[in-house]
């Protein structure tokens, strides 16, 4: 098994068992979703379907309804891509560079940011989709035979590197996303009481039933698509950047723009999984398992990946002037003084300097500190792609031609409406989806977990986490002893007709017509259904009735597991399922 | 088949289901299977289940994710349509070989996930509508559980085995003909 040091701070805060982690995850599916989630989605697709609404404006009129001139043939558009796209890259450095270097605390903000991750790539690719213009002859950019003699597209050209690398890290995240849902699937759709969500979740959870060698071929397949993806987030990010540093426009030739992208994108894409994560902990009440040491972790992160983007900023600069090249020079000097100063500055100041408060400990371990950071840190990654896009062109080698870029109010459209139908996705992912990784959360428990790992060693070997709850009744014993308990005597048949009685008299007569699913409640499975039903117990209002007298009384009779059915409360849930049946 | 008899028995704790594979296996019972919410690490040799193949079938992918890459850009570039960009004809492929290095890469991933992907799904026989198997629905929240078939075991009769199986810590038992 895997250990932990014990100063290390555990990742699951409080006393959970497996189950909790299940109920905490599954509990915000099967409620009827808060008002606010419908306020926010509300908020979300009007927004969305006015991006939309743009759109269809745009397809219908042409890209002359952007901002865009002869000068700049390229400005907005491809600042919300490239945004969209470097966003994407956390989720897949969370799950997959995470898993290779084994980090645990990956496992509790995997799923979502992955989410995110996939959503921020749609967003994405819409962009250079749509400004084909032609959007319904996007199928051009493939290799495919055509009308045209043997002409085939451009293998040459980073653009077309960019449709294999975006569609290729578009479907591989989708994929290593899907492999890992679907034991969690599962669970749902083995609590699932409804008919019409137990059919969805049963066709979404493939027919996952756990097996032993399942698991070892999910670990496997996770371990390698995660040794896939890794290469692949750092290429997907890289030939971003090539679409400009292969052309010969000052301000976009240089070597330096593939690791600085990459960079880039992993420090705007944590911070946007701060920004999602630290609301929906506490919109869901997951502040056990996404918790201080998490986010703590992320803003390391940040801190690291924003110096290394600090650093590409200010050698960039050096080099302009170092390389004696008076044109580039220029573009750097424009940069910071020309007309987009504004921009320039704001980049510096949300990049360069943003991140570096993260040193103070108090500072990166503070939420609220933490949200506002997040928030700036990718308004300052917008402005870093504006101004690397529209400043290195608007003025070119004919200052003639020198031009502005001002966006239309479409482009704006566009670039909001992308905002929020990704929060549509996203808010319909959190209500549908487990957005924790259930199987791998329950798998750190024991190494992670604060009641095991403040409990002395022995306990890791044969853990019982009802022990450390607070234990009211003298009775209760450990669950690993109660077969022992249970051969200590044997009822006679004279013995065992008159506890029935005495018990049926209290819960009162049921039928086998009218029983409930009595497995429903935890701590029952089919076995002890059947003795229930053939001592007489059928319905959950019988066993709603039940006190420590009933269960002492039932305990003799079915003589397995004393004290079981008064620590599970049978009652208790009885009442509940009772209530959830007659709503 | 003639009809089989199953014996589940039901844990909920996934140290006791090891330790007690391992105690029932070294007196020569044989589990069939074991049904867990999580991965139970350690678990797969104690009840023979043997280490995937699924990576070599990954590499072998990929291979053929490689080639066909190669061999479709040799075709696309440099045979059918060789392109001259700047007076700088295509020559060969090696020479060209620098720009077809990214969408080589791309298309070996491509091919490598996707792959080892829809192997898994189906080696594994979880297709979208197929049925679930596991024998109780606890067993994707907080039980483990192990099967038992007699028709395996034919040394023991089965009270002997649940009697065996009570000793390690089992919290239900259940039976089931198949």
């Amino acid at each position: 098994m895997h250990k932990e040091a014990a100063i290390r701070e555990p990742l699951i805060l409080g006393h959970k068992t497996y189950h909790d982690i299940t109920e905490d995850v599954c509990r915000p599916i099967e409620d009827k979703a808060p008002r606010t989630w419908y306020i926010l989605f509300a908020i979300a697709l009007i927004i969305g379907l006015y991006g939309v609404g743009c759109i269809l404006y745009l397809l219908g009129t042409g890209v002359g309804v952007w901002g865009l001139n002869k000068t700049i043939g390229w400005a907005w558009d491809i600042t919300n891509f490239v945004w969209w796209v470097g966003i994407g890259h956390a989720g897949t450095l969370i799950s997959a560079v995470l898993l290779l270097f084994r980090q645990k605390w990956r496992m509790a903000i995997n799923r979502s940011a992955e989410a995110m991750t996939i959503f921020a790539v749609f967003m994405a690719g819409l962009f250079p989709l749509i400004h084909m213009g032609r959007l319904w002859l996007g199928y051009w950019v493939l290799p495919l035979p055509n009308q045209f003699g043997s002409l085939w597209v451009n293998f040459n050209s980073p653009l077309l590197w960019d449709v294999f690398a975006i569609s290729t890290y578009l479907s591989v995240s989708l994929v290593f996303w899907y492999i890992g849902l679907i034991p969690d699937f599962a669970t749902i759709r083995d609590r699932a009481k409804k008919p019409i969500p137990k059919k969805m979740y049963s066709i979404l959870s493939f027919g996952w039933s756990g097996r032993a060698k399942h698991w070892n071929r999910f670990e496997t397949v996770s371990l390698v698509l995660a040794g896939l993806a890794t290469p692949l987030v750092f290429s997907v990010h890289s030939i971003v950047s090539f679409d400009f540093a292969t052309s010969v426009i000052p301000g976009w030739h240089t070597t330096i723009f593939p690791p600085y992208f990459v960079a880039g994108a992993v420090f705007s894409g944590f911070a946007m999984v701060q920004t999602l994560l630290l609301i929906m902990r506490k919109a869901m009440g997951l502040e056990a398992y996404i918790h201080t040491k998490h986010v703590e972790y992320m803003n390391i992160v940040i801190m690291v990946t924003g110096s290394i983007v600090g650093t590409a900023y200010i050698t960039e600069l050096f080099i302009s002037w170092y390389s004696g090249v008076e044109y580039e020079g220029y573009a750097f000097f424009n940069r910071a003084t020309g007309p987009y100063w504004w921009a320039y500055w704001s980049m510096m100041t949300c990049n360069v300097i943003s991140p570096q408060l993260m040193w103070f400990k108090k500072l990166r371990t503070s939420l609220l500190f933490t949200f506002i950071i997040s928030i700036v840190v990718n308004i300052g990654m917008w402005f870093e792609r504006y101004v690397i896009i529209v400043t290195s062109i608007h003025r070119d080698y004919l200052p003639s031609s020198w031009s502005m870029h001002f966006p239309s109010h479409i482009d704006i459209g566009v670039y909001v409406g992308t905002i929020g139908l990704f929060f549509v996705f996203f808010l319909l992912f959190a209500r549908f989806f487990p957005v924790l990784a259930l199987n791998e959360v329950k798998t750190i428990l024991k190494s992670s977990g604060e009641s095991y790992k403040n409990a002395p060693d022995e306990h890791h070997d044969a853990p019982d986490p009802v022990a450390h709850k607070v234990v009211s009744s003298a009775d209760e014993q450990p669950v690993v002893e109660a077969p022992k308990a249970e051969a200590k005597k044997e009822l006679t048949a004279e013995e065992a007709a008159a506890k029935t009685s005495a018990l049926m008299s209290k819960l009162g007569e049921g039928s086998a017509e009218n029983k409930d699913d009595l497995k429903a409640i935890s701590g029952v499975g089919p076995v002890l259904e059947g003795k229930l039903n053939e001592i007489g117990i059928y319905t959950y209002e019988q066993v709603s009735k039940m006190t420590k007298e009933e269960y002492d009384l039932l305990d003799e009779l079915t003589g397995s597991f004393p004290g079981r059915a008064e620590r599970d409360d049978w009652a208790g849930q009885a009442k509940e399922l009772m209530n959830k049946s007659n709503s | 088949m003639a009809a089989d008899k199953v014996i589940y028995a039901m844990y909920d704790d996934d140290d006791v289901l090891k330790n007690g594979a391992k105690k029932l296996v070294s007196k020569g019972v044989k589990i069939n299977e074991v049904f867990s919410p999580f991965p139970i690490h350690g678990i797969d040799p104690i009840i023979g289940v043997k280490n995937t193949r699924l990576g070599i079938m990954a590499f072998i992918y990929g291979l053929i994710g490689l080639t066909l890459a190669t061999v479709g850009m040799r075709y696309f570039m440099i045979e059918d349509w060789p392109m001259n960009i700047g007076g700088k004809p295509n020559g060969t492929y090696l020479e060209n070989m620098l720009a077809f290095i990214p969408i080589t890469f791309e298309f070996t991933v491509l091919c490598a996930a996707h792959g080892m992907a829809i192997t898994y799904l189906i080696v594994n026989k979880t297709l979208p509508g197929m049925p679930a198997q596991n024998p109780d629905p606890r067993t994707t929240d907080d039980k483990f559980v192990m099967e038992l078939r007699m028709s395996e075991n034919d040394g023991f009769s089965s009270s002997e085995l649940e009697t065996m199986l009570k000793d390690t810590g089992v919290i239900e038992l259940d039976q089931k003909e198949i």
